[in-house]
């Protein structure tokens, strides 16, 4: 047997998992590129330790806590979340020692509440019918009336942008010589906030792109549009462009994801992919970079893989 | 006639549609429109002439806030969407 050398050198060992939070691979999607000339690229963000681009949030935000002074070892940390923020707090949560809770939607898909519940989240949950918008004001709630817990709050923590700007936009920034279009999936607005901010140094003309999507009815239980939300990091004068992507949209992009290029993306990756095909389409030549914010796994109950009608079901649900 | 799609939260006030249509060649001509129809309208979605910081208006499924706000074109066949400011999943 002719013994090969491995195509790349094993990097040290880690000393902690948090060590192998962030530098994820970027890779290009040559059968989705719609014409030569026109590139697009993918940050693979499901290849953080948990899974998903949160990771880098969690742990941003809880150094910066430790390192203030504002969080005293072992107090319980409270946070809203629709899972992935939730994953990588209860995993940073875990190996620092402190208890976690997360108000969640009801609604959000079972795999997302086992695994907060395996990592060691406990769960409060918040009306289904009033999606991440209760979430944020149940949370909100608990922490006026207990100044015991210790809040991140990712919608309106610098960290959040921030490790976007260090992590995420420093890396696509060093791997390109070339950027035209960056597009995320606008949730707190941390990736498009502090990632948008680090490529506009490197390339002043880029135009960053905002993927959102469109919640069905029966998550926009709200009173009034008063109750609506901006978390305080989103700036919505630093996007450029800001485009409403349907689930069904974001389903078809999924399966030409994983059917064109292997990839098994999450929800929110389908939704990016449309956004970015849609702006292919104003560009002769140019590239494009995609951040994916996590892989298809805690959405397999869902069934979009599989064909058929999933609209409905999506109707009820908050995906990202 | 360019159509306009209604929120939940905003369906009790124009009689439970879930979809009108409504006149007009730019956002504000259509805002304007649906604000005759129904003046509670008025108080939800503009605030001292602007569009309220709550409220998200799309043409072409674009945020017109990244377009050319009030004054973002609308054709007869497009869609205008209304949607409360949502905190994304995250």
């Amino acid at each position: 047997m002719p013994r090969h050398a491995p195509d790349r050198v094993a990097a040290a060992p880690a000393a902690s998992l948090l060590d192998l939070v962030g530098s994820t691979p970027l890779v290009e999607l040559t059968r989705l590129a719609p014409r030569p000339g026109v590139r697009i690229l993918a940050k693979l963000e499901g290849q953080n330790p948990t899974g998903s681009l949160k990771d880098r949030i969690a742990k941003a935000m809880i150094d910066a806590a430790e390192a203030s002074g504002e969080l005293e070892p072992g107090r319980r940390l409270l946070e809203p979340t629709s899972g992935n923020t939730g994953i990588a707090l209860a995993l940073v949560a875990r190996l620092r020692g402190y208890p976690l809770t997360c108000v969640v939607p009801a609604n959000v898909t079972e795999e997302r509440l086992r695994l907060l519940r395996l990592y060691g989240a406990e769960l409060v949950e918040s009306p289904a019918d009033q999606g991440s918008n209760g979430a944020v004001r149940l949370a909100l709630e608990l922490a006026e009336s207990d100044p015991s817990y210790f809040m991140p709050f990712q919608y309106a923590n610098e960290a959040n942008p921030r490790a976007h700007y260090e992590g995420t936009g420093a890396e696509l920034a060093a791997a390109l010589d070339r950027l035209d279009v960056f597009v995320a999936g606008l949730g707190t607005g941390g990736t498009l906030m502090g990632a948008g901010e680090r490529l506009r140094e490197s390339f002043p003309d880029v135009v960053v792109a905002a993927a959102e999507p469109l919640p069905g009815d029966e998550v926009m239980g709200l009173r009034s549009l008063a109750d609506g939300y901006v978390p305080p990091i989103l700036d919505l004068s630093k996007l450029d462009r800001k485009l409403l992507v349907t689930n069904e949209e974001s389903v078809t992009a999924l399966r030409l994801l994983l059917e064109l290029e292997g990839i098994f993306g999450g929800v929110s990756s389908g939704a990016v992919l449309h956004a970015a095909l849609r702006l292919a389409e104003e560009l002769d030549e140019g590239v494009i970079a995609c951040v994916l914010a996590d892989g298809g796994w805690k959405y397999l109950s869902a069934g979009f893989w599989e064909g058929g009608d999933v609209e409905r079901a999506m109707e009820r649900s908050v995906w990202w | 006639m360019p159509r306009v799609r209604i929120p939940p939260t905003l369906r009790g006030e124009v009689g439970g549609a879930r979809e009108l249509e409504a006149r007009g060649e730019t956002v504000a001509e259509v805002v304007d429109d649906l604000v005759e129809r129904y003046p509670t309208l008025s108080g939800q979605l503009l605030q001292d002439g602007e569009l309220a910081s709550f409220v998200n208006v799309y043409v072409g499924g674009e945020d017109v806030r990244t377009r050319e706000g009030l004054e973002t074109p609308v054709r007869e066949a497009d869609e205008v969407i209304l949607l409360p400011a949502m905190a994304g999943g995250a």
